[in-house]
Parts: C-alpha cells; sequence; structure tokens
C-alpha cells in the first residue's frame, strides 16, 4: 500500500473517532433532547462516512467496495429519518420546552388540524 | 497501519462509549437513553471499521451492515411507542 494512501486512510480514521468522542461529550455537557440530538447525528453520518473511507481505501475486491457504499448510502438515509421520528416522539410527549424554540412550525401545524377538524 | 494511529483510535473510542454509557444510565427520560445508546452503535460501528482497516480485511463488513440496521430499527420503534412519562417515572431525585 502506498504512503500517501496510509496517511490518508490514518487522517480519516482519526477524524471519525474524533467526531464520536466531541458527540458523547455534547452528549454529557448539553441541556436538553434537542441539543443532544443535533450532537449525535455527527458521529453517526460524517464519523461512520470517514471511517468507511478508512476500510475502502484498503480493500480492492467489488464486493466489499459494493457493501462499503451500502452502508454509507444507508446511514445517510435512515438516521435523518430516525432523528425525526425521535424529535417529534419528544415534543409529543411535552420532553421539548417551547421557549427554547425560535420557531415552533409543528404548533401552527397541530392548531390549523384542530380548527379544521373542530 | 500505524500501531500509534489505532492506539489513539481505541482510546478516542473507548472514551466516547463511556460516556454514552453514562448518558444511558442518568437519563433522565426514555428517549435520552435512546439518542445516546444511537451514539453507543455508531462507537462500535467505527470501532470495527477501524479494526477492519488496521488488519485489512472485509470480514466484519457484513457486521456493520447489520448493525447499522439493527440500530435504526431499534430506535425508530422506541420513539414510536415513546409515552408521556411521569416525574416519578423518570427516577427524580
Amino acid at each position: 500500500m502506498n504512503p500517501v494512501a496510509e496517511v490518508v486512510v490514518s487522517i480519516a480514521l482519526l477524524l471519525g473517532c474524533l467526531l464520536t468522542v466531541l458527540a458523547a461529550v455534547g452528549l454529557l455537557r448539553l441541556s436538553d433532547l434537542l441539543a443532544r440530538m443535533h450532537t449525535t447525528a455527527k458521529p453517526q453520518v460524517l464519523g461512520v462516512l470517514l471511517a468507511l473511507v478508512g476500510v475502502g481505501l484498503q480493500l480492492h475486491r467489488a464486493t466489499d467496495i459494493a457493501m462499503i457504499v451500502a452502508i454509507g448510502a444507508f446511514q445517510l438515509l435512515t438516521v435523518p429519518v430516525a432523528a425525526h421520528m425521535v424529535g417529534r416522539a419528544a415534543y409529543r410527549t411535552g420532553q421539548v420546552d417551547p421557549s427554547v424554540l425560535a420557531h415552533d412550525d409543528l404548533a401552527e401545524e397541530l392548531e390549523r388540524e384542530r380548527r379544521s377538524a373542530g | 497501519m500505524n500501531p500509534v494511529v489505532v492506539a489513539l483510535c481505541v482510546g478516542m473510542l473507548f472514551v466516547a462509549a463511556l460516556c454514552a454509557l453514562i448518558r444511558v444510565a442518568k437519563g433522565p427520560t426514555m428517549l435520552d437513553r435512546v439518542v445516546a445508546l444511537d451514539v453507543v452503535v455508531a462507537t462500535v460501528v467505527i470501532g470495527l471499521c477501524v479494526e477492519a482497516a488496521a488488519n485489512r480485511h472485509a470480514t466484519t463488513l457484513p457486521v456493520i451492515v447489520v448493525l447499522a440496521l439493527v440500530g435504526f430499527v431499534g430506535s425508530v420503534s422506541v420513539a414510536r411507542y415513546a409515552a408521556k412519562e411521569s416525574d416519578e417515572e423518570r427516577g427524580k431525585r
């Protein structure tokens, strides 16, 4: 393996691990659920993608590369969906303090639904 | 791969998993624990990637696929059935 690729792999893996540490520290230090969700999405997407780049530069078989691309695409598709559902569940169960929100679109939406129903 | 890089990565992942598990233990709500467990899953996935890159094999790639899938399904199902929690359920002392 050539030295340039070696350096790129090392940097990618180190950056991915660093993102994970930062997210975990944010998980401990930030105060409410929405702020914590904001940090946790970073290692789930960018951290995993960097780690996959680190692995992908070392492998040469087409099946391995295809699987790595599939994992990356899967993370890109599923992490936002999961975060969206967790955020909505937090709002529904009253765990989000409305005073910290700059603009509350969901409240307007629910209000409109209630008025059209009643 | 340089063993110093691998050691650094493993150390950082260890600290990250520890912080996330402390958040899982503290809560206070079920959704907080779900979010923290998502970070634990991401840490395990990145750890498997580091191991695969260090030893230059592709044996653990299917494991990574399954882990990513299970993490997604787990967090979505908990979010789906999240209920209102009273203060005493959250274990406030």
